[in-house]
């Protein structure tokens, strides 16, 4: 009983931030119809930075939220104006946009992994961050978990409710919903989609943030990411911020009791589960 | 025996009956309309029987034989073609290419890429687009890209044709340069079976019409019988 | 459409392949080990970037398999090549990746766009590790060693697949095939409805096209002398191979082989030294090929030729 409940936790906590480190690519694909394969990269980066300002200059990761946020919010923007952009005044059907910002997304995967590579070498880094051990529910649990479930909720909540209650949201659900009208309602589509695919950026580098607080992080770290994020995705839905949660719960869940019954299944399990849902409901669980 | 024939042809989206339960039939050598606002299930009877969907009830069938569930390029062989609502033309190849591809593929006799090349000559000549034979079709004209897509149907040589919104988008000049092409088509002995969204068009050229509404067949009769219809004029009027 | 005229001025394209091919073929009598080896490298990753572009190129679906057929290929020699003659094991590494191919394909049929794209990436993902969780609890060990294979066996069996794929190439375009296939990438609903089997086709197209990857795959293996699931099931791969045709050019054969060899090139020169920066080049390429070269480097080339040549050549 008190081994199903410790899987059960586990695989929660594990679920929150796969929720988070999904929530970004899924609005990049629902709004700026982008699947973005460097979305890892943004984690990367996330993780990377903390650790370096961590060591450096002892920086608290806590902080560290409040820095790389807005950067990669500022760089995703950025790419959006300067390379999506450009790819989809050119392209002469969604299709093709989508299969071209695809290929695009896999050159920015390969150029942000590289210069980190550059940057702080292949090294595996990690710092110690808040690893004391907490009674929850009557078992052991890091102190670093607990609090990155409950950044990872918060921002999500935060999230939620800024794309349901402000105007910004509003205009991307218009977005999402059907480009051209939210064009002619007055929203500045371009401005929109940039700031989509900065969001999902600032997203990613946000759940990089948490994820250095409790594993190890290095500079080729990205990929294995972007698949979770993917896998999540699909399960949720591709473009639903909901399903997103779902699917990261889900899949959480799926991997600790996996990992609990046959460890070495838990990645096949996650596969299966992406590989069968393509097959029989490509839309996921809560996608239109 | 006609030489299409259905009988109650059903198939649902989700809960919603798209098509529910319905009969028709059309005779060798007739043009038959199929009307009704929008979304009454014209184009998806249209997928039911050229293949693109698989009804959930009902069977359909073509010079008395079973076609219900076939595969779009088996139906085709067996001599139904059609053209599509929204043009699906092969954008960047030739227009001589785009007809010369369904005179390949779509006739139970394989002919060699010389005849599928001079029979594609014929249907353009046909269609009147001889002088556009070899410009991509993505840089023809609208009502040049719908007649390239009779073209096309036409190369597959065809019993039955089936004409989705052939008129929609085009100008009066256009829409009767298209009722003529029809004609000529019946002249050549060709089965036609026409969906139109607008009512106009089709009264001058039908010999019978067929009138769907929310997915069933609620009148069927010569254009002048329709017209007079007053569960018809209800419908069209109540839109 | 090609039709038969043969244009005399155009006939130093076959001879020049000609040439080259028989330059290919005799290599190990005239260069030295380090060139057969390089160019053993070289035609590998041309065979990946052309096999991929036989299918990909005309229908128009980014695959990602390309490294779960090169993998089989790998784990085929890894497993089968001590007690097997070696053209029996490249034999059954194309087998093998084309039934798993056909019954993938199968499978897809459904998905299109960037669906098809991530169902291949899981796959590639989903047998690395299923492998690996098999390897360490049945076998017993993470990896295998594969039987060894003098230089100039790998290099000329490694031309023999590419000569075989360049012959299967050119058949597929010159045939009714290619035309349909091409059909299928315009549009797919289309083609279905002129009497194109569509479905049969995609299957039969994208399972040839891995026989050829699976080929290199066993050949390439005995080279290496140790494999294990994340060197055989590299995700890589397929994004090479990817990368290498659209950098090429998809509108032509020469396309691919041309992006193949600069790439496979360029790796030689980088991946010791300098590897970070040969793949951030590789990055660099793939994203302005995308934005500026939509026919790669051969339509390019081609572009340049027809403008020196004063427009002699006026497009078809």
């Amino acid at each position: 009983m008190k081994i199903l409940l410790e899987v059960l936790i586990t695989g929660l906590l594990m679920g929150g931030l796969y929720a988070l480190i999904s929530v970004g690519l899924s609005l990049q694909y629902g709004v700026a119809r982008i699947l973005n394969i460097s979305h890892g990269e943004f984690i990367m980066l996330g993780g990377m930075t903390t650790w370096a300002l961590y060591t450096a200059l002892h920086i608290s990761p806590l902080l560290a939220l409040a820095i790389c946020g807005p950067l990669a919010l500022g760089l995703g923007y950025l790419i959006h104006r300067t390379l999506f952009k450009r790819l989809l005044d050119r392209a002469p059907s969604f299709a093709v946009f989508e299969g071209n910002s695809m290929l695009a997304a896999f050159g920015l995967m390969f150029i942000l992994q590289n210069i980190a590579l550059i940057a702080w070498g292949a090294e595996i880094r990690g710092y110690s961050y808040l690893s004391i051990p907490v009674h929850f529910l009557g078992t052991l649990f890091g102190a670093n978990r607990l609090l990155t479930f409950g950044i990872a909720l918060a921002i999500g909540l935060a999230f939620y409710l800024f794309l349901n209650l402000t105007r910004t949201g509003k205009a991307i659900r218009a977005a999402a919903q059907d480009p051209a009208t939210a064009g002619l309602m007055g929203v500045n589509i371009n401005n929109v989609l940039a700031l989509c695919f900065g969001l999902g950026a600032a997203m990613a580098s946000v759940a990089g943030v948490l994820i250095s607080m409790c594993y190890p992080v290095h500079a080729s770290m990205g990929l294995e990411y972007t698949v979770i994020a993917i896998i999540v995705v699909v399960l949720g839905g591709l473009g639903s911020i909901p399903g997103s949660f779902l699917g990261g719960f889900i899949l959480g869940l799926v991997g600790s009791i996996v990992t609990f019954l046959e460890p070495g299944l838990a990645l096949v399990a996650y596969y299966i589960i992406f590989i069968v849902l393509l097959l029989i409901r490509p839309t996921g669980l809560l996608g239109r | 025996m006609p030489l299409l024939e259905g009988k109650g042809v059903t198939r649902y989206f989700g809960g919603l009956a798209a098509v529910h339960k319905v009969d028709f039939y059309v005779e060798r050598g007739e043009i038959v309309g199929l009307i009704g606002p929008n979304g009454a299930g014209k184009t998806t009877l249209f997928n039911l029987i050229s293949g693109a969907l698989v009804p959930q009830s009902g069977q359909i069938h073509f010079k008395g034989e079973n076609i219900t569930g076939l595969k779009p390029h088996v139906i085709c062989k067996k001599g139904i073609a059609r053209t599509f609502q929204l043009v699906r033309i092969f954008p960047n190849m030739s227009a001589l290419e785009n007809v010369a591809l369904a005179a390949l593929f779509g006739r139970p006799d394989g002919l060699s890429m010389k005849q599928a090349l001079e029979e594609a000559e014929k249907w353009l000549e046909f269609v009147g687009l001889s002088a556009v034979k070899g410009v991509p079709a993505r840089n023809l004209t609208l009502a040049n890209q719908k007649r390239l897509e009779v073209a096309r149907a036409l190369a597959t040589d065809p019993e039955l044709l089936l004409l989705d919104e052939l008129m929609a988008g085009l100008n009066p000049t256009e829409v009767a340069q298209a009722m003529d092409l029809v004609n000529q088509i019946r002249e050549r002995g060709i089965t036609v079976f026409v969906v139109e969204h607008v009512m106009k068009a089709i009264m001058g050229i039908c010999d019978r019409i067929i009138v769907l509404h929310h997915g069933e067949k609620i009148a069927e009769g010569t254009p002048q019988e329709i017209a007079n219809s007053r569960t018809v004029i209800e419908v069209y009027l109540g839109e | 459409m090609r039709l038969g005229k043969i244009n005399p001025k155009k006939l130093w394209v076959p001879g020049a392949t000609f040439v080259v091919l028989a330059l290919l073929a005799t290599l190990p009598l005239y260069a030295s080990t380090y060139s057969v080896i390089l160019l053993t490298s070289i035609l590998m990753f041309v065979i990946l970037a052309l096999s991929w572009a036989l299918f990909s190129a005309p229908t128009g679906y980014i695959s990602l398999a390309p490294a779960a057929f090169f993998g089989v290929g790998i784990y085929t020699s890894a497993i089968l090549g001590k007690q097997l003659p070696f053209p029996l094991v490249v034999s059954l590494g194309g087998l093998i990746s084309f039934c798993l191919a056909l019954l993938v394909g199968a499978l897809t049929l459904r998905l299109r766009g960037i669906y098809f794209a991530m169902f291949t990436f899981g796959l590639v993902e989903l047998i690395k590790h299923f492998w690996l969780w098999y390897e360490i609890q049945f076998t017993g060990t993470r990896g295998r060693f594969v039987v060894v294979v003098p230089h100039n066996t790998i290099y000329l069996a490694m031309f023999a697949v590419f000569v075989l794929l360049l012959l299967t190439t050119y058949l597929v375009r010159r045939s009714r095939l290619g035309l349909a296939l091409r059909s299928i990438g315009e549009c797919e609903e289309a083609a279905a409805h002129i009497g194109v089997n569509v479905n049969a086709l995609k299957t039969v197209m994208f399972a040839v096209s891995a026989i050829f990857m699976g080929a290199a795959g066993s050949i390439i293996a005995t080279r290496w002398t140790y494999v294990d699931p994340y060197i055989a099931f590299n995700p890589l791969y397929s994004f090479m191979a990817v990368l290498m045709a659209l950098f090429g050019g998809l509108g032509h054969p020469y396309g691919p082989i041309l992006g193949a060899a600069i790439f496979a090139y360029l790796e030689e020169l980088l991946i010791t030294r300098f590897p970070y920066y040969y793949m951030l080049i590789f990055g660099v390429v793939l994203i302005i090929t995308v934005l500026y070269l939509p026919e790669g480097l051969i339509g390019l080339i081609g572009k340049i030729w027809r403008r020196v040549r004063g427009g002699h050549y006026a497009a078809a």
